[in-house]
């Protein structure tokens, strides 16, 4: 729903998280070879099959090359020119959250995502990400009472290794693409997320994802298992200071739904976007990919985009188990001289498996906003289905909206639909909304809302909201 | 009928009005003033400037006003975003109500109506108390409820836009409301629905400026006064035998007027 003030009470800075922490950080020296690989790995007290993990991705990642299919416009990224590990100076043990550096729950804090006990959001579990690690982690014990593990991914590495040996890299192979690839052999700290056999996770897990230094890269992983007939509804936030400069944030997430399981997955990512003139932001390289293993199991994405410099993102689902069921909901907002090149793949594997894809695309400004995706029915996958619907919402006459769908099927008894729509909001139905004494950005974001509504409706009920007036935000400005 | 609101001031009026679209001249100086209580009804052909009119009072942006001056309830209204003209009380019923998909016209009304309560300095209503005054409307129009869970107009019938236009008015309590062809692709039926709920909306307070093509409406609802417009010009005002003769003679009979001026 569309409130009163949107508009108006949304601050008149564009972006409004983009303050730096002062804080001593850890960092090691810019530059990725060997070296840089074991010291991570060190750093982490990792085992050694994850050191071989990690130097086995970096081998491939060597002999392998920038993807440039997606048409994105950019300064070319020096890999040896960023920092591949930033933490903030902690104690060396943390045993509780009084321990962690007031100035870090400040930030968080700041970020409306307050972790102190007293304040601490009633009905969902945050895991806080600052640069290359977790500082926290709430409402642990709760959890643990249901057997739902929630920490960040350096500790399942510690304390449940059974699992990260055998589900890290299963979805998203150490070699899949260049940027799962460095993320692999990088990769600094992310969530881990476990849920039992019959479990359904009693509130909302979380992940908040800060990005401090300006020369450090993120390479954030998250791996999400969910057993037989458990389910599970994780959301993830993403905030960055503004720089001048590009920062790299190249993550991985995998998730796994066994028989009858399922797992949602929602994100609003709001990365600081650059500057007018297209300085600065964050360069988002994301390979996000859902396996449904099981039976009957379900993943669902929800995604809203509206930061980052350029977003390169296609969150997938592999359809492997008989009648399991992928969802990918999406808004992709651009402005300014934003990129995004964001779609889905849906891989159709198992017999009647069924996919829905809705993706909403907004370009104002300069922008170019583009939707790629996938629909592939294997041969095995007679009786499958696939509803695919695509449009586009244009705002102003200098920004750009593309739409590549790409279809593969081996299995004539199956049925792949596509629509896609471009509209532009016109002047006359702002001025129909104006004439009824609605105010101008008012009309605005209603229209985009509306138009967004069958994303929204997805999303869980807090992050729907703030979605609507992340977008208001974004557009502020953008019309007339 | 008309000496009740002599004593009145004019709730608009409209001074020597010039005004173009892209340079091209669409108003030619137009004079028209209508007190509260007052129905005005403003006839002519396509392409007069009839349509023109009311979007400017509404303040649509495409037109460029050269000459004149608008005055709503004593106040030069130019420089009001149309917005700010509809809190204070402008209405505009289009002649072709445009459809937003996606946006719920539920929502919109309320909206809309909470925009000009506010401006009235009266509390803003939340969904419950809105949807208790929105069906209390729907009567006049007769309008079924599973309207307002639509988009606004998205799959309207043609009679169905103009009913929820005037719903509309029903919500907002104008105080001027200029109803564009509301007539216009409705059956007898409908019009005389619409006809009607125009007049159980309309009170002593309330100025109406119809525009339209056709007698039958004006046989539902009698104006005060009819205005022929034609090139940007209201060429002859008279009362509602006017329309009469102008329905009996066509829009031929109204350029011997002009060759009198």
């Amino acid at each position: 729903m569309v409130s009163e003030n949107l508009v108006k009470d949304v601050v008149s800075e564009p972006y409004k998280y983009g303050f730096v922490t002062d804080i001593e950080t850890e960092k090691i020296s810019k530059g990725l070879n060997e070296d840089t690989i074991r010291l991570i790995s060190e750093k982490k007290e990792e085992p050694e099959y994850l050191l071989n993990f990690r130097l086995n991705a970096f081998r491939k990642w060597q002999k392998m090359e920038e993807p440039n299919w997606a048409d994105l416009g950019y300064k070319k990224i020096n890999y040896q020119d960023i920092i591949y590990y930033s933490a903030p100076k902690q104690k060396e043990k943390i045993s509780s959250l009084d321990e962690v550096d007031p100035k870090l729950l400040e930030t968080f804090d700041k970020l409306g995502i307050p972790l102190t006990e007293q304040k601490k959001l009633t009905n969902v579990a945050v895991d806080a990400v600052f640069d290359s690690v977790s500082i926290a982690t709430t409402f642990r014990k709760e959890l643990a009472e249901h057997g739902v593990i929630f920490c960040s991914i350096s500790e399942a590495v510690k304390d449940h290794s059974n699992l990260i040996e055998k589900y890290l890299g299963s979805v998203v192979p150490a070699n899949d693409n260049y940027f799962a690839a460095l993320n692999s052999a990088v990769f600094s700290d992310g969530s881990f997320v476990y849920i039992p056999k019959g479990v359904k996770c009693p509130m909302d897990l979380s992940s908040y994802f800060r990005i401090n230094s300006g020369d450090s890269g993120q390479f954030e992983r998250t791996l999400i298992i969910a057993e037989e007939s458990s389910s599970v509804s994780y959301l993830e936030g993403c905030t960055a200071p503004m720089f001048d400069t590009n920062t790299l944030h190249a993550a991985v997430v995998e998730l796994i739904a066994l028989d009858d399981a399922s797992i949602k997955y929602s994100t609003v990512q709001n990365w600081y976007a650059g500057n007018e003139e297209g300085v600065g932001g964050i360069f988002n390289f994301v390979t996000k990919r859902g396996k449904c293993l099981g039976k009957r199991s379900k993943i669902s994405w929800s995604q809203v985009e509206t930061g980052s410099a350029i977003t390169w993102k296609y969150p997938s689902c592999i359809l492997l188990g008989e009648e399991s069921v992928g969802e990918f909901y999406s808004v992709a907002l651009t402005n300014n001289l934003q990129q995004a090149d964001t779609g889905t793949k849906m891989i159709h594997i198992g017999p009647r498996t069924k996919s829905t894809i809705v993706s909403k695309g907004i370009s104002a400004g300069n922008s170019i906003n583009s939707y790629r995706g996938l629909v592939k029915m294997g041969s095995k996958a007679s009786g499958s289905r696939n509803y695919s619907q695509c449009d586009s919402m244009l705002i102003g006459d200098q920004a750009a909206a593309n739409t590549f769908p790409y279809i593969q099927s081996q299995q004539p008894n199956s049925e792949i639909e596509h629509e896609a729509s471009t509209c532009r909001i016109s002047e006359d139905q702002l001025f129909y909304l104006q004439s009824r004494g609605i105010e101008f950005e008012e009309a605005v974001s209603m229209m985009v809302s509306g138009f967004c509504r069958d994303v929204f409706n997805q999303l869980p009920m807090e992050f729907a909201a703030e979605a609507d007036k992340l977008l208001a935000l974004k557009l502020e400005g953008s019309v007339g | 009928m008309q000496s009740k609101t002599k004593e009145l001031d004019p709730i608009l009026e409209v001074n020597n009005l010039f005004a173009s679209i892209e340079n091209l001249p669409i108003l030619k100086g137009v004079t028209i003033s209508v007190n509260p209580g007052e129905i005005h009804a403003i006839m002519g052909r396509n392409g007069c400037g009839k349509s023109t009119l009311s979007k400017i009072i509404a303040g649509h942006p495409s037109y460029t006003i050269t000459k004149g001056e608008i005055k709503f309830a004593g106040n030069d209204i130019q420089s009001l975003e149309p917005e700010e003209r509809a809190q204070s009380g402008i209405f505009l019923g289009f002649q072709y109500p445009i459809e937003i998909p996606g946006v719920s016209n539920l929502e919109f009304l309320r909206v809309a109506t909470n925009a000009r309560r506010k401006f009235l300095n009266k509390e803003e209503l939340d969904t419950f108390d809105f949807e208790d005054l929105v069906k209390e409307k729907l009567d006049l129009v007769k309008m079924d409820s599973a309207f307002l869970s639509r988009s606004i107009n998205q799959g309207f019938s043609g009679g169905e836009k103009k009913r929820n236009e005037i719903l509309q008015m029903a919500l907002l309590e104008p105080k001027i409301a200029i109803l564009d062809e509301t007539d216009s692709g409705l059956d007898i039926d409908a019009l005389r629905v619409v006809a009607s709920g125009i007049k159980k909306i309309s009170n002593e307070q309330t100025g109406i400026i119809l525009i339209t093509h056709y007698q039958r409406l004006l046989d539902e609802i009698q104006p005060d006064y009819v205005h022929v417009m034609s090139d940007g010009q209201i060429i002859k005002t008279g009362h509602s035998d006017l329309a009469l003769e102008l329905e009996k003679h066509g829009y031929e009979w109204t350029d011997s007027f002009i060759r009198e001026q």
